[in-house]
């Protein structure tokens, strides 16, 4: 059972949170009418060995929408933010 | 076998009645059922999986391959009991399995002699061999092979005992109440570390409990015991087994509270599954012996050398009387050194041509006879051991001259020890190769959290487990941020030799040309012998995961306990590598067999997942409805009327509807206040329709796409105020809908001042529908309900039985309707007002089953066609997407693929004859034969009291074109086969003018 550290709540249970989506894709802009754009956001994925960033949802705590590094091979947890200021810590990392 | 008449760590003033097949056994407290079968003379207790021979007790620890049993009778009756840690109590009950039509003369025992049947890689050769083609040849055999290779029997009937979970926390959790584990809690404890120690056994001890009475090592236990338990933050759970390591540095405990008495004191539970979360852990698990390999070496009467110290020092049991030792290593040596001691006729046999000298001293000052260079090749006897047969062996235990046949009752072995790796193993894979001590150990990175210390670690001396044990607990404390100082390790004590050392890597006892003698056994307990390793290497088996799932070996409990590395060492001698270079396998939880009750806890029968009820739920139970489940939720199905079955009741209940007026408890439906400035753009972008233009205190209906086009789901949202909506979603999608509004609204949507908020238990909701509900809403609320005051798709806020509710006019089953919501804890209140009222317009409450027969007469789409497969066009509902406007889904719902005019489409379907369609069925041309996945399928289904008929719903190929067709309803599952006449979905009513009122 993996352990998220909520930047709400604090450490908590996996069985607290579902799984949301890769990360790492970002969503075309609404007024975006590519075909291509929104087939590669729904579905074309990399599968990466390592880390990876993801979107889980603190459904049974603050129903916060968070952005989580999970290393997919050793399942290993990294950095968790809440998605909507998620970019913002990836530019802050950056720096 | 006899018990002696002084000595052990049982409580002889505490005699206790138990029985084996029927026979009583002399038992005390402080014994198990294994010791008790020992002093009682049993040594033969079962048959083992494959080829039924008879198997005795091998050990006396968790290792045990043999040994299993049923234990106790009745409603507790468990299957696969390991003798040698199934503690003793009053009352004890157990019988032998896998044996038939008795232990002694078994039938099964054929399979011995039909051993080829089933040597290696049987089950996959059956599957693709010449037989494959042939499911019955399969199904037969696999009738035969489940009845005759089994383990025990599981009870069917319910288990009356109690179960729990407990969640807890901790700094540094020390598993392992041994020598190494104590050290490692008296420093992390005397730092302030909060701990938790787990023993499996019901003593503290570890090793030390195989030595005799009074051995220096019980006062070192009993002084750190004393210290510990003086410790307010060190907390000792014994009976208790950590089962599995896993991410997040939690680890799976099971606490056998009550399986040491015959049944659990009143209130009390069976066994409690802890979930721990630790900061820091040290694994001071030990070590488990390691096997000999020679023929027959499975017979009753071979045991690990330890283990018979063990049965003699703990239990006061001498195992044997004429007893040949055989070893590699110098630990058997204070084994047979007790047993002489204990007056043993014994003789050691040591594969090695020089043992070392204190070795030598100490087996020769007891009387024990040796044999330096030797080894047993083969042990005589059926049912029992009878003798031995020795033979001079060289380095790689290769015969060397003649066999020697000694008379014995008892052979025991010691290959040496395998460090217990499986919690670190399962936490982070391969253990590695320790080379002096031929064993897999954990890697010591110091990064982990989890860290091994003492046996567990191959630690070759006392003062190394003491030493390890003790700085691993100083410093997971210290990891953990205890404040203090873990002091002054404790000293040592005098010992006998407990490890392995001086150990010689052979560990099987071959013929000249390399053969065994007989059935030479690695995995005891599936039944594996070498030449099954042998035989899957010339197969050309060169991975040693591979070789575990050919062979079976290491499955099941043993989970590599005492077959790892006699496994391994063959296929390293087959293939001419190293021990290392061909690998071992991963270890997997759990650890040793738990019962499924302790991980369901409470979780079952009505527990299983909440259950959720409507706030009207109790006035549907006492007017005598019949509920069904939707989901989570308990809904009323129907209200019978006298023994009215659920077709009369649906039946009669839809056409009130439609004849006078009906109530229905809709509380279920999600509900989302959506609120914010930008709450209006927010659901133009989430549904497919405009939003723009709502006004206040209008609502109107809504249909949402997932990303990729597909359906979501349906429902009416009326706008309460400026910057306050109120979304319904249906009961099936309400968690769904929810989640992805927040998920656009914290990601993509970042930028929208809107918030989404579940209130679906803070409103109950009840729909009224009829040609009579308008007037039976005016003289309940007296409010203005005429047509010019609340249109179709208004709202209004009135005031029933005092209570202050919105009036929502829509129609979900085509009638004049409202649905009222209600502040959730007057909705019983309300529903009760208006039933009340209602007796003047012949008001009826009606459940969900005729609200669905209502839906289909009128075409609305629900769960059935809402399935995630269905896009607008399949459904007719492409009339909604607006086309001016971008929305979820929208683009990918023109992927030509879906654009395809082939897909099938929702079709209305008239029944023919008088037996309704099953959902499901599938839908064929008239003349077409009925093979394939046909044109399409039935969706929802229901007799239409309107029509008169029974109808349905479906989605068919071309289905927009085939109106009037005739098709064929197909149900395989129950054989039903009908024909269906293709009309309209909108059967009822399809201009919609009866909800005009
Ligand atoms: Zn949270």
């Amino acid at each position: 059972m993996i352990r998220i550290d909520c930047p709400v709540c604090g450490l908590r249970d996996e069985t607290e949170f579902t799984y949301g989506a890769d990360a790492s894709v970002t969503r075309p802009a609404m007024e975006d009418t590519g075909m291509q754009h929104w087939v590669d956001y729904v579905f074309n994925r990399d599968n990466p060995r390592g880390w990876h960033r993801e979107y889980w949802h603190h459904v049974q705590g603050c129903r916060q929408w968070l952005v989580l590094e999970r290393n997919t091979l050793t399942h290993q947890i990294g950095t968790c933010h809440l998605a909507r200021d998620a970019d913002l810590a990836v530019k802050e990392a950056a720096k | 076998m006899k018990r002696l008449p002084s000595g052990g760590r049982i409580d002889r003033s505490a005699p206790l009645n138990i029985r084996f097949d029927g026979r009583t056994l002399p038992a005390f407290r402080g014994d198990t059922l294994s010791s008790a079968m020992l002093a009682g003379g049993v040594s033969l207790v079962g048959r083992s999986f494959k080829y039924h021979r008879p198997r005795g007790i091998y050990s006396a620890g968790v290792e045990e391959p043999g040994a299993m049993v049923h234990l106790r009778d009745g409603p507790r009756h468990e299957p696969n009991v390991r003798a040698t840690v199934a503690e003793a109590f009053d009352g004890l009950v157990a019988t032998s399995q896998n044996a038939w039509p008795s232990l002694s003369f078994d039938i099964g025992a054929v399979n011995n002699w039909l051993g080829p049947f089933f040597s290696a890689g049987f089950y996959y050769k059956t599957f693709i061999g010449p037989f494959r083609r042939s499911t019955w040849f399969w199904m037969m055999c696999e009738t035969f092979i489940r009845k005759a290779a089994g383990m025990g029997r599981a009870s069917y009937m319910e288990d009356p005992d109690q179960y729990e979970k407990r969640n807890a926390f901790c700094d540094v959790l020390v598993i392992g109440g041994g020598v190494a584990g104590l050290s490692a809690a008296l420093a992390a404890g005397r730092a302030g570390a909060q701990v938790l120690l787990v023993e499996q056994d019901f003593e503290l001890g570890g090793a030390v409990l195989s030595d005799p009475v009074g051995s220096a090592g019980d006062d070192w236990v009993a002084r750190a015991r004393a210290e510990l338990q003086a410790l307010d933050t060190v907390r000792i759970l014994t009976r208790t087994t950590a089962f599995g390591a896993y991410d997040g540095d939690t680890y799976g405990l099971v606490e056998r509270v009550s399986d040491h008495v015959k049944v659990p004191v009143a209130h009390q539970l069976r066994q409690r599954y802890w979930l721990v979360r630790a900061k820091r852990a040290v694994m001071a698990t030990g070590a488990i012996e390691r096997p000999l390999v020679f023929g027959g070496n499975d017979t009753p009467g071979v045991m690990l050398a330890e283990s018979v110290r063990s049965y003699l020092n703990r239990f006061a049991v001498l195992a044997g009387q004429t007893i040949v030792v055989a070893t590699n290593n110098n630990s058997a040596y204070a084994a047979a050194a007790d047993l002489a001691g204990a007056g043993a006729d014994v003789t050691l046999a040591d594969m090695r041509t020089t043992p070392p000298v204190e070795a030598r001293t100490l087996a020769e000052t007891a009387g024990v006879r040796l044999l330096p260079g030797h080894g047993v090749i083969e042990a005589r006897g059926g049912k029992r051991v009878t003798g031995a047969r020795l033979v001079p062996v060289d380095g790689t235990g290769r015969a060397q001259g003649a066999t020697q046949t000694v008379k014995a009752d008892m052979i025991a072995v010691s290959g040496g020890w395998t460090p217990v790796v499986h919690l670190w193993s399962q936490r982070y894979g391969k253990p590695v190769f320790h080379g002096e001590g031929a064993c897999f150990i954990p890697d010591g990175q110091d990064s982990h959290p989890l860290q091994g210390a003492g046996t567990a670690m191959a630690a070759a001396s006392l003062s190394e487990v003491i030493a390890q044990g003790f700085d691993r607990g100083a410093e997971a404390a210290q990891a953990a941020g205890a404040p203090g100082d873990a002091g002054k390790a404790p000293d040592g004590f005098a010992c006998r030799p407990f490890w392995q050392n001086g150990l010689h890597p052979a560990w099987a006892v071959l013929t000249a040309q390399g053969k065994t003698l007989g059935k030479a056994f690695v995995d005891f307990q599936h039944d594996v012998k070498i030449s099954d390793i042998d035989q899957a290497h010339l197969e050309g088996y060169v991975s040693v995961e591979h070789l575990k799932r050919y062979t079976t070996l290491g499955m099941a409990t043993d989970q590599g306990k005492l077959s790892n590395v006699n496994a391994l060492s063959r296929m390293a001698e087959l293939r001419g590598k190293a021990i290392p270079d061909v690998g071992t396998t991963t270890f997997r939880p759990p650890f040793t067999p738990i019962s499924i009750g302790s991980l369901v806890g409470h979780e079952h029968g009505r527990h299983f997942r909440p259950t959720r009820l409507s706030p009207i739920h109790q006035w549907h139970v006492e007017h005598g409805a019949r509920m069904t489940e939707a989901g989570a939720w308990m809904r009323p199905w129907y209200y019978p009327q006298y023994a009215e079955d659920l077709c009369t009741a649906y039946i009669r209940e839809a056409a009130h509807v439609r004849a006078h007026v009906g109530m229905v408890d809709v509380s279920t439906l999600g509900k989302i206040a959506v609120q914010g400035p930008d709450a209006a753009e927010f659901l133009n972008r989430i549904y497919v329709n405009g939003w723009k233009t709502l006004a206040v205190g209008r609502l109107r209906y809504g249909v949402m796409l997932r990303e990729d086009g597909f359906v979501l789901d349906d429902g009416a949202t009326a706008r309460l105020g400026a910057q306050d909506y109120f979304m319904s979603t249906t009961t099936a999608n309400a968690a769904k809908v929810l989640a992805f509004a927040e998920h656009l609204l914290q990601t993509a949507w970042k930028d929208l001042r809107v918030h989404v908020t579940t209130v679906t238990d803070q409103w109950a909701a009840i729909a009224v529908a009829g040609p009579k509900a308008r007037a039976l809403l005016a003289k309940v609320s007296g409010a203005d309900l005429g047509p010019g005051a609340l249109p179709n798709n208004h709202l209004t806020h009135a005031m029933i039985g005092g209570v202050q509710v919105r009036i929502h006019r829509m129609s979900y089953s085509g009638e004049l309707a409202y649905e009222i919501y209600v502040p959730a804890g007057y909705g019983r209140h309300v529903w009760q007002a208006l039933h009340d009222a209602g007796g003047a317009f012949d008001l009826r409450p009606y459940g969900t089953e005729a609200m669905g027969a209502l839906r289909i007469e009128k075409g609305h789409v629900a769960g059935p066609e809402l399935d995630g497969r269905t896009t607008l066009k399949d459904l007719g509902l492409e009339g909604f997407a607006s086309s001016k406007k971008p929305f979820v889904g929208s683009v990918l719902q023109q992927r030509p693929v879906l654009e395809d005019p082939q897909r099938p489409t929702l079709v209305g379907l008239e029944i023919e004859g008088d037996t309704g369609a099953k959902p499901g069925a599938l839908l064929y041309a008239a003349k077409a034969d009925a093979k394939g996945h046909g044109d399409g399928w039935v969706s929802s289904t229901t007799y239409s009291p309107a029509l008169g008929r029974y109808i349905a719903m479906g989605l068919l190929k071309n289905g927009r074109t085939r109106k009037g067709d005739v098709v064929r309803v197909e149900d395989f599952v129950g054989g039903q086969s009908l024909t269906a006449r293709v009309v309209s979905h909108h059967f009822f009513d399809p201009e919609g003018e009866r909800k005009n009122g």
